[in-house]
């Protein structure tokens, strides 16, 4: 396998599917929001009969199609990219990720298709209690299917409730309710909803910030932006909250990723975390030279936050590629050694149960099986193959933090102001409001980038590399087909852009 | 309970699931199928407007179908899957990107500043409608025809031919089979317009949309029955069941017929019905030939995956090493996987009695003439 690696179709798949992926976000956060934005705004319109409320409710809605229709179009591509791309990948854990990849098909994007139809409809065709009920399921699907796709996620990030079949060279599910209720799954699909809760808040306020700097659709501006308030802080609250989590999770399973995020090159007892910083752009593996030109720390908190416990050791890269004997961590060097022989012993168990060789074959299989846990170090050309970009994920992470704060202040006043029924005074709020979901936009795909660039070199985290994962292509198909998604995807993100300016220019019907 | 059942068992059962998705997924491309009907029978701006509502309500069932189909194939046979989607990449890229363009068309066709202008996205909706079910088509075809694929000792794929996975559509047996689904996917999509629509003061469209069905049927029928010959007559790819090993049996597809009496009489069913529903809608003033053709279209979906599959066939037959095609049992997910997706599968009834439910609730009320111009007509696709 490791003779026919081509790293540059790796790349170009890895760019593909970075492409579709954060396509993919800048719509999907929005129908998970502001699906059951539309639904509280429905809420009130049946509770309190007053029209108003439905026509705040029916304007997002279109918003809401327009923006759905591509967020589907981007999603099938993804489903499909594990095939057509990543076919090593697909055929090794899909025993695993399959599986809930079918669930959400079945439990989640029926709801969600099903009475999309009835939300749009069927305002004529249904009683309004009824109509109300599918606009709550089309929430209700739409988040369900992220649970299911996270779920898929949260394993890729820490794989579970599976053994490796070395009969059929590929991962098997053990445990179901392991691999769903992984604590990696459960912060994944928390994180993200709720994020994608903030983001379609922010979509509201900045839309209707507009409208009020304007002086246009007076009304219906303050309604939307008081019910979209509430729920922005609420669920940016819970994004810091379960942002901390992750960042627990990190620190135990995917200690990389938390030494890059944070730039932190050598492990420290009571490690500071960085508020804010300039990561050294010439800083290498093996120097000496300081990690920051600029860094402004906070004490003990990086250890607090990744052991409970302010003075604690959190690892560093270098700790981790070269290990750390005093604090029991094994380096990249030594994993890569018994991976190795995994691999090997792998092939020496299948040639010699080919070939009818009962006891080389056991043996063989009892020294993978010492091994195995390493098994995709055995694929690793060299040690600092296993660190990640630290400069992209350092600064995908902090924006994304210092955004973080910045959105629950600014739901805050928000939600102060709408109170007080004094928004329309506060001009700069309002201009803050107008541009926060482009803001949003960017805290959504820098959380995206430490995710994911931030487990590099890992399609599967320490078992399976994206450079085995990959499919058996030529770089130029790939790349052939990374330029048609590109072109297509883009000619539909400036139609959507289109289409959603003409639709905000003529606001609500009978406003 | 399910976790009982042998590894055989429940590989069959996930077949059976597998190719019920598939087929409901033939049966909703009527979606498709009207959307290729879109210039013949819409001849006035609100006939138009009649066809594109009364699919655009229908268009994410059938791609949310397709999506289950991938899904359910990667979690029950990831062998297939990895094989077929990494090894015949363009065939599938095309569908895919046919499917894309089709996603937005509907939201985007009528809305202003929709950048490309309203003839495009009515052009994406024919491009979805035609190239996509042609190459789906052709793809099924390969169960039959197998394709140029090897695996390695790690069940790695290696396709070799360049055109990857492009070269199915260059089989006379795919390209008809592909052929045949397009003029299928349009007598559906006639008889759906029909149930569908109220043509109260549009009786010219209503005939047209009729006589449609008909002409498509006709369409239809060389394709049918060279498919049908074909299968009678070609070498198919047979399974040893004790060593496993794969080699061409002459008539195999035939045998298989007659060795499934039920999938045989499944096959004479689902065509009548097929055919019922279009004289019923070409010839009479009913409009429930759409159920007629719909379940029949299953039931004929349901016997080209069985007997592709069943009485040790291989399903995904490989030209190139007979030895790499594969089967139901060796291409299957893990008996713990398989029993896990059993359980999950016991909402598939629900699901589909809510869809059923909604569906009656939603078209009750045929779509009318002044539905879609009247004050809600900005709302409208």
């Amino acid at each position: 396998m490791v003779e026919q690696m081509d790293l540059t179709m790796v790349n170009w798949a890895r760019a593909q599917f970075a492409m579709t992926a954060m396509y993919h976000w800048v719509f999907v956060p929005l129908t998970l929001g502001l699906s059951f934005l539309i639904a509280f705004y429905e809420s009130i319109y049946v509770k309190t009969g007053n029209e108003q409320w439905k026509r705040i409710a029916k304007f997002w809605m279109t918003l809401f199609g327009i923006n759905f229709a591509i967020g589907v179009a981007t999603g099938i591509i993804l489903e499909f990219e594990f095939g057509t791309n990543w076919s090593n990948y697909s055929w090794m854990v899909g025993d695993i990720f399959g599986a809930p990849l079918a669930v959400e098909g079945i439990v989640a994007f029926f709801l969600e298709a099903t009475f999309f139809a009835v939300m749009f409809f069927g305002w004529e065709r249904v009683s309004k209690k009824f109509h109300l009920f599918s606009t709550w399921m089309v929430a209700v699907g739409s988040n369900l299917s992220a649970l299911w796709i996270l779920v898929a996620n949260g394993w890729m990030q820490f794989p579970t409730g599976m053994i490796f079949n070395p009969d059929t060279a590929r991962f098997e599910m053990q445990n179901f309710w392991a691999v769903l209720f992984s604590p990696v799954a459960i912060s994944k699909f928390t994180h993200t909803t709720s994020s994608g809760f903030l983001y379609a808040s922010l979509f509201v306020i900045t839309i209707s910030s507009w409208y009020l700097l304007k002086g246009k659709h007076v009304q219906m501006a303050r309604k939307s932006i008081l019910v979209a308030a509430v729920f922005g802080l609420l669920s940016s609250g819970y994004v810091v909250f379960t942002g901390d989590e992750a960042a627990y999770n990190d620190a135990h399973r995917q200690p990389m990723k938390l030494a890059a995020f944070e730039g932190l090159w050598e492990g420290q007892k009571g490690a500071g975390l960085v508020a804010a910083g300039i990561a050294n752009p010439s800083k290498q593996l093996n120097d000496d030279k300081p990690p920051f030109l600029f860094e402004i720390r906070i004490p003990g908190m990086l250890s607090l936050m990744a052991n409970r416990t302010p003075g604690s050791f959190v690892p560093g890269i270098k700790d981790l590629v070269y290990g750390n004997e005093a604090e029991n961590i094994k380096g990249v060097e030594e994993k890569m050694r018994r991976g190795k022989l995994a691999v090997e012993q792998l092939a020496l168990y299948k040639k010699a149960k080919r070939e009818g060789a009962t006891p080389t074959a056991e043996s063989a299989l009892a020294r993978f099986d010492q091994n195995k846990a390493y098994l995709g170090f055995g694929y690793l050309q060299s040690p600092e193959e296993a660190v990640p970009p630290v400069s992209t994920v350092f600064y995908a992470f902090h924006i994304m933090v210092i955004l973080g704060g910045f959105f629950l202040l600014l739901f805050l006043l928000f939600l102060v102001f709408a109170l007080k029924n004094s928004l329309a005074q506060q001009k700069w709020l309002l201009f803050l409001g107008a541009i926060s979901v482009f803001l949003g936009f960017m805290a959504g795909q820098c959380g995206w980038i430490v995710a994911e660039v931030g487990r590099q070199p890992w399609a599967i985290q320490n078992l399976l590399p994206v450079s085995v994962a990959r499919s058996n292509l030529t770089a130029g198909a790939v790349q052939t087909t990374f330029f048609m998604f590109l072109t297509i995807f883009t000619i539909l993100l400036v139609a959507e852009i289109g289409i959603m300016l003409r639709q905000i220019k003529i606001g609500p019907e009978g406003e | 309970m399910f976790g009982n059942l042998d590894l055989s068992v429940l590989q069959k059962l996930w077949w059976i699931i597998d190719s019920l998705v598939g087929s409901l997924f033939l049966f909703l491309t009527f979606v498709q199928g009207g959307q290729t009907l879109l210039w013949q029978l819409g001849k006035t701006p609100v006939e138009k407007s009649l066809m594109i509502n009364s699919l655009g309500r229908k268009w994410e069932l059938t791609f949310t179908t397709l999506v289950l189909f991938g899904g359910a194939l990667l979690a029950a046979f990831p062998k297939f899957y990895a094989t077929s989607f990494g090894g015949a990449y363009w065939v599938w890229i095309l569908i895919l990107f046919t499917f894309v363009i089709q996603a937005v068309s509907y939201e985007f066709r009528k809305k202003p500043g929709n950048l490309l202008g309203e003839k495009v996205y009515e052009v994406f909706l024919f491009i979805n409608g035609s190239v996509g079910i042609l190459l789906i088509g052709a793809a099924v075809g390969t169960f039959f025809t197998g394709s140029n694929f090897s695996l390695n000792e790690y069940n790695l794929v290696s396709w070799t031919n360049p055109l990857r996975g492009l070269e199915a559509a260059f089989s006379l047996f795919n390209l008809s089979l592909g052929l045949f689904l397009v003029f299928n996917a349009r007598i559906l999509g006639g008889m759906y317009l029909v149930n569908n629509i109220d043509f109260t003061g549009y009786a010219d469209f209503e005939a047209r949309t009729r006589k449609w069905v008909l002409i498509n049927l006709l369409c239809a029928l060389p394709f049918l029955l060279y498919v049908l010959i074909s299968l009678v007559v070609m070498d198919g790819f047979g399974v040893d069941p004790a060593t496993g090993v794969v080699s061409l049996v002459s008539g195999k597809y035939l045998s298989n017929l007659l060795a499934m009496p039920l999938v045989l009489i499944l096959l004479l069913l689902g065509l009548i019905l097929v055919i019922w529903g279009v004289i019923s809608t070409a010839f009479t003033a009913r409009r429930n030939g759409i159920w007629f053709g719909g379940v029949g279209t299953v039931l004929v979906g349901l016997v080209v995956f069985f007997i592709a599959s069943f009485n040790h066939t291989a399903f995904y037959p490989s030209k190139a090493y007979l030895q790499s095609s594969l089967t139901i049992h060796n291409a299957s997910s893990s008996h713990y996987t398989l029993t896990a997706m059993t359980y999950v599968a016991l909402f598939v009834p629900l699901v589909l009695a809510y869809i059923a439910y909604v569906w009656r609730l939603m078209d009750t009320q045929k779509i009318s003439a002044a539905e879609v111009t009247g004050k809600e007509a900005d709302e409208m696709y």
